[in-house]
This record gives structure tokens, sequence and C-alpha cells, in this order.
């Protein structure tokens, strides 16, 4: 049995269709911010409310920043959807954030365990995405787990706001157009280090790498050797240590009679823990070398790692990328709040993790919609100001925050618990910023 | 030459946590002819009665730290520093020793409850299952201390006098440069006496002459109306006991995880069968042999030569070694033959 299908046009029909079809082809595009409403990963179509998956090393060599990014990303949740005093909300400018969500939706999180492994860092970051259904990733305390997070990222569609992760990789020869990165990177800490070492120690020392076997410990190797060979220092040895190692012992001892006067440890975390100490019990702060003191670097520092060396770590020089003691507003904010809900102030970790929860939030403000292209857009090349060092931006070609970047030495005379890194200089921006084509890589497309 | 010296030191110090656990391992196998794959899981036990020790000498109450003034914050006190000003520190300083007094009844108990609970019952079963039943039993302990303790090291320290390091070099007549962390050396020294004190208990007494003749001939010793099974269990629980200590002197050297045991594991079983089954001289023997090598070869000319080579080098030493003595370095013939 068919049945005919007859078409019926009358002239008045085509007439309507064909208006109505030129008033849509006519209507501004601000009525039309869903229009790709389906074409995106995770799109939250109409639901009440948007979800957000955080990353972190729950478990791991550098799971106690995990710890702290986690509670920072609950705060920035609570901030975000108007409770509490609002932290960096009031001093972030210029923000389209109300208070409100995001876009009018309430926010949510669902979190990851990323175990310090680039492998359980990407299998739990693709959980989240297929079946938390989230719109962005962010966290995450090691390089090759932002880069190896990134990469899915660009794959899925989904925006990656990176945690903490300091190799010159991660905007450089890895980058993606999905991630972003507002940590600084290794060869920044390089030029801020650079010419307080000169300071400090002169231009004639010979230095000895412990180098955590993995891409940030690769290149900040690289960026730091670079650094003190044009200071006219020599590089001694440079030596590969397996992440986790635990015990340095047999990494420590040859130390000892290399001719060195300089350690320099790139590591970070429980092994800059375990190794600093142990390169204490060793003796080598009491060493005397070349006629000079015998020194130790640790170019990445931390509140949490100089709290988990205890006293090993004072005096030491190093650098970081925000501490809880800066005067500026944005910061004295952060603290108050983060202090307030957990009885501790934020480390860099948990700053970082803060701050880009905002930008994110505000960049789909921004773009009025979730749609990932836009919102990239709306990222890139981004000036903001009032979140700590002072006027920052997002720089378009590579997706690397720019802003200033602070020297710290263990605290000698702390005043309080806390109170474990000295500010010994604020380098400005413009000193450490760099062309981005030195470290190579491509974006990708703004559309997967 | 110093740095060759420092390289042994090192070796013997990480050599000593080998020979411990597969001193233990042996003993197992040797009298119980259990392949015991949760020995590791007893040295991190013994590491984590170090941990609840200093755990239960630090219970604290929390007072306000007026040196934070931009939220409030608090700090820990311990009440043993309240209660007792003086003799509280020190007492908080020398934790991880005291804790050795904890750990020798706890680990005892576990010995004793894990032999007689699942492990006689794999007496007469093939290795393969004894292997299966201990591993599980291994992961189920360190789940469980996960559970307790959470999944991130425990840094314990070493008491104040023993925080720095000794001038090795100066008894020596060596170089300046040779010096040596004290904890590590009080470590060598511990492991050296507890293996003397395992050796001369076998050696030395009639009850560990009973135990050695079981570990020859069980049925014969039986036959003569010793009851051998309960000796054996004693015995179990002996080598529980040096695991377990092993573990609680080893802390403040590696902040003890849930994990540690495993770690320690895989290359204790290495340095057994390098020794040779049964072997205890033998266990020993490769223990300090196989650290002194792992050492040298994690020196900055030997990597430069063989990149990577610290990672592999027990397993390649041990492959060289099967292959010229298949029984190990002192195996005996018919143990684990078939």
């Amino acid at each position: 049995m068919t049945k005919d299908i007859k078409f019926d046009f009358s002239r008045r029909g085509l007439l309507k269709a064909g208006a109505g079809a030129g008033l849509v082809a006519a209507t501004p595009s601000i009525f039309m911010k869903n229009a790709w409403a389906e074409e995106f990963r995770n799109n939250p179509g109409n639901a009440s409310e948007i979800k957000l998956g955080f990353n972190v090393p729950q478990t791991g060599p550098y799971s106690e920043e995990g710890k702290d990014e986690l509670r920072a990303f609950k705060l920035a949740v609570k901030h975000l959807n108007g409770e509490g005093d609002g932290g960096m909300l009031n001093t972030f400018k210029p923000s389209a954030l109300k208070g409100n969500g995001v876009l009018g939706k309430k926010v949510t999180y669902a979190t990851g365990d990323t175990q310090t492994k680039s492998d359980a860092a990407r299998a739990s970051a693709k959980r989240l995405i297929e079946k938390e259904q989230v719109l962005m990733i962010s966290g995450g305390s090691s390089s090759g787990v932002a880069v190896a997070v990134q990469s899915l990222c660009q794959e899925e569609g989904v925006v990656f706001m990176a945690g903490l992760t300091h190799s010159n990789d991660t905007t450089g020869k890895d980058k993606r157009r999905y991630g972003f990165r507002h940590f600084f990177n290794a060869y920044m800490s390089g030029r801020a280090l650079g010419p307080v070492l000169e300071k400090e120690y002169g231009k004639e020392r010979r230095a000895y790498h412990l180098t955590a076997d993995y891409t940030w410990g690769w290149t900040q190797e690289e960026s730091i050797k670079n650094t003190t060979e044009e200071l006219g220092w020599d590089t001694v040895a440079t030596v590969r240590t397996p992440v986790g190692a635990g015990d340095f012992s047999q990494y420590i001892t040859p130390v000892l009679n290399s001719g060195a006067d300089v350690l320099i440890l790139n590591h970070y975390g429980k092994d800059m823990i375990n190794s600093l100490s142990q390169a204490v019990q060793f003796g080598l702060r009491e060493k005397q070398a070349n006629g000079k003191n015998f020194e130790i670097v640790v170019p990445l520092f931390s509140r949490l790692m100089a709290q988990g060396a205890g006293d090993a770590i004072k005096g030491i020089l190093g650098t970081t990328n925000w501490n809880w003691s800066l005067q500026d507003e944005g910061s004295q904010a952060f603290v108050k709040s983060f202090g307030a809900e957990y009885g501790a102030p934020p480390s860099m970790a948990a700053h970082t993790c803060y701050v880009q929860t905002l930008l994110y939030a505000n960049a789909c403000e921004m773009a009025g919609t979730f749609y990932p292209p836009e919102v990239i857009k709306s990222l890139e090349g981004f000036e903001f100001d009032g979140m700590g060092n002072g006027p920052t931006l997002y720089r378009a070609e590579d997706h690397q925050c720019f802003k200033d970047v602070l020297v710290v030495r263990g605290n000698e005379n702390p005043t309080s618990q806390f109170d474990l890194l000295k500010v010994v200089e604020q380098t400005p921006r413009a000193q450490v910023e760099y062309d981005w084509k030195i470290f190579g890589g491509e974006l990708g497309p703004y559309k997967v | 030459m110093d740095a060759i010296f420092l390289q042994i030191l090192n070796g013997l110090d990480k050599g000593a946590a080998y020979a411990l656990i597969a001193l233990g391992l042996t003993l197992v196998f040797g009298t119980l002819g259990i392949v015991n794959f949760a020995h590791g899981a007893l040295f991190m036990m013994g590491a984590f009665c170090a941990v609840t020790f200093n755990k239960l000498l630090m219970l604290s109450t929390k007072v306000e730290d007026k040196s934070v003034t931009l939220f409030k914050a608090y700090k820990e006190q311990p009440y043993l520093e309240i209660w007792f000003p003086d003799a509280g520190p020190i007492l908080l300083d020398y934790a991880v020793p005291l804790s050795i007094l904890m750990a020798i009844p706890v680990m005892i108990l576990i010995g004793y409850v894990m032999e007689r609970g699942l492990i006689k019952h794999f007496y007469k079963r093939p290795h393969a299952e004894q292997i299966l039943v201990t591993f599980g039993l291994a992961i189920v302990l360190q789940e469980v201390i996960k559970a307790v303790f959470g999944a991130n090291p425990i840094p314990q320290t070493a008491p104040d006098i023993l925080a720095g390091s000794a001038n090795v070099g100066a008894w020596f007549g060596m170089g300046e440069n040779v010096v040596y962390p004290w904890w590590r050396l009080v470590y060598l020294l511990f492991s050296g006496l507890i293996i003397f004190a395992v050796f001369s208990f076998l050696q030395f007494t009639t009850y560990g002459m009973v135990v050695r003749a079981g570990m020859r001939d069980r049925e014969t010793v039986g036959l003569l109306g010793i009851n051998i099974e309960r000796r054996f269990t004693i015995v179990f629980a002996m080598a529980t006991v040096v695991a377990g200590l092993a573990g609680v002197m080893y802390t403040p050297i590696l902040p003890p995880d849930y994990h540690m045991g495993m770690d320690f594991l895989v290359l204790s079983f290495v340095v057994v069968v390098v020794g040779g089954m049964g072997s205890l001289g033998g266990a020993v023997l490769a223990g300090f042999l196989l650290g002194i090598v792992q050492s040298f070869a994690s020196m900055t000319e030997v990597k430069a030569i063989l990149p990577g080579i610290d990672q592999i080098i027990i397993y390649l030493v041990a492959v060289i070694i099967l292959l010229v003595l298949p029984r190990g370095l002192m195996g005996r013939a018919g143990v684990m033959d078939d």
C-alpha cells in the first residue's frame, strides 16, 4: 500500500515561509548565542547547572599540592555561586562575573585523581569528560600530567585550565589551543633567579644539577643551566633521578667529591622534600668547596614544600608563582577568604587553581556562551589585574600567562607557622617575557 | 677513592634493608616452606608501628596562633609537652627508636595471627597457591594502612642528636668530603646487630638447633616427639619482628607510605633467589652485594656510559648470577629444584 505524497504550496504559504526565513537570517547575532547549542561537547543546553572537572593529584609525590588545589577549587565554586565573602571576585578586573554562577547557571564540580601519573591523569580526565560531562578541566601538579591532559582536552574539545605546571613545553612545543597556563615556567624562573644568584653567590661557581627525569625537570634544568652559564658559572654535572625515588643518597654522595660548590635541585613536591632533607643530612649546607660556602638552590619553591622540608629550607633561594604574604588587594582578599575557610593560607598551587576557575568562568560570561572556540577567543590576549602579582596577560600566541615572578628565600626567622618563604625580589613582568617562537609548537584549531 | 668509599657505605645501607627483609623471607621459606609474598607488607607494618607510636605521642590540643592576623589560625600543641614540659620534648624527639618497644609485641601478634589464621592452612599446598594467598594478604594489609593513614608518605624524624652527619673520612684517614648521616650509620649497625642476633639464636641455642634440624628434616624431628610446628610458628613470628624492626628504623631514611612494602618486596625476592633459596647466609650476602652494586650503578660516571643502568642493574646481576650459579650464591641442592 502506498500513500500519495502531495506537495500543496499556496502562494500565500510560500510568502509566509520566505518571510520567516528572512527574519531568521536577519536576526542580530546577540539573539543567536545558543545557535551552536548542539555542536560542542557536554553542552549544558537548558540545564540549570554546569559541571567543572577538577583533576588533581590526590595520591603520589605531589599530593599535598593536589589537596590544596581541591580546596581552592571548592572555594572558587562557592564564590562563583555567590556564597561566602566573594574572595577575588571583589578585586578581579575587568570582570563580567556577577556571583550568580556562570551565565546564570549554578556551578557544580566533579573531581578526579591524577595520581601524579600521566596515564592515570588522562584516564581520569577522560572519565570526567565522558561520564561526568564536565565543561572544563582544571588542576594537576605535574607538567607530564598537564601535557597529557591538555592534549586529550584538545582532542575532546574541552577547555583545559592547567594547574601547577612549570615545564617550558606546556605552552611551548606541546601547547594546545584548548590549554591555558596561568603558572609561570622554567624559563621565567631562570630569568628571575639569574640576577639574584649573581648578586648572592657571584660569577664564579660550579653547579651540580639533580633533575627529576621528566619533561618539567628537563626544561627546568636546561633553563637554569643556560641562565647560570650566562652568569659565568660552570656546570659540573647534570644527573637525572627517577620521580618518586624516595632515597636520593646514591645521587647525593657523588656531589660531595664532584668539585661543585652549588647543588641545584630540579625536584618538586615530596621528591624535593626528600632530596633537600637528605642533602642537608649529608652535611652539604656546612660544607666548604672551592674556598666558598656550599650552596643549595631550589629553582621552584612552594610553601607546602617548605613546610615538609622543615629547617632544611632555611636560607635557600628559589622562585615561586605567588606567595600568601603579597600585600596587593587581590592576594589579601584571597588569603583572608581561604584562611577563614580552611585555617591555613593558600599555597601557590591553590592560588593558580582558584584564579584559573575564575578566569574560565569570566571568559564564558564575556563570550556569552560555553561554546569552547568563543571562550578560548575571550581568554586569548586577555589582560587583567586584581588576582595577585600585578597586571597580567594571557598571551594569545601560546596561551602563557605573564606577570611578575617572585624570587624567594626559605625564611630563617619566621614570624608564624606559615611564614616560611620570604620574598627577596618581585621580578617585573617585562624581565621574564620572551618571544613565543623560541619554544616552537602549534596551538591547533579552534574547532575540533 | 673517597667517592668509591661513599658508594660502598650507601650500598651497605641499602643492602642492610634488603638483607633484613630477605633474611625473614628465607627463614619462613626454610622452616615452613612458604613463599611469603606478604613479607614486604610486614616491613611496611613495622614502619607504620613507628608512625602510630609517633601519632600517640603527638596527641595534641589546638591553640590559637596569634601570630597570624589575616584569619583565625590554630596550631597543634602535644599534650605531652603541656603535661611534661621537660621530659615531653625529649620523648617526642626519640619517638622512632622508642617505637621499637611497641613494634616488637605488635609484630609478634601480627605474625602469630597471620601464621595460625592463614598461613598454616597452606603448608602442604603448591607454591603457586601460597604466592596467590600471601600476595592477596599483602594487598589487604596495604589497603587497610591506606584507609587508616592515607596514601601519602608520613615523614618521621631521627632524634636531633643523630640528625647531622659523621665525618667518616676522619676515622679512616680519608678526605674531609667523606661524611655520612649518623642515622644511616645507626641503621647499618642496627641491621648488623639483628642479623647477628638471628644467626646466634639459630646457631648457639638448643631451640635454634631444633629449628635448624627441622629445616633439614621436619619428619624426623617430629618423630622424636618435638612439636616442630609450634617452633615454626615462633620462627614465623621472629621473621615478622625482624621485618617490622627493619621497617621501624627505616622511617627516618624514607618517609613510610602504604606502598613501601611492595617496593622492597620485589627486590628482596631477587635477593633471596640470588642468595640461594633457603640459605640465610646467602640472603644476607646477596642483600649487601646487590645494595652495593645498585649504589655504584647510580654513579654519574657509570650512568654517563650506560644511561638508566641504575634502574635495571639488580635484575641484570641476578640474571648473570643465576646463569652461572643456578642455585644462587649459597643455595643448597634439593631446595626448590623441582
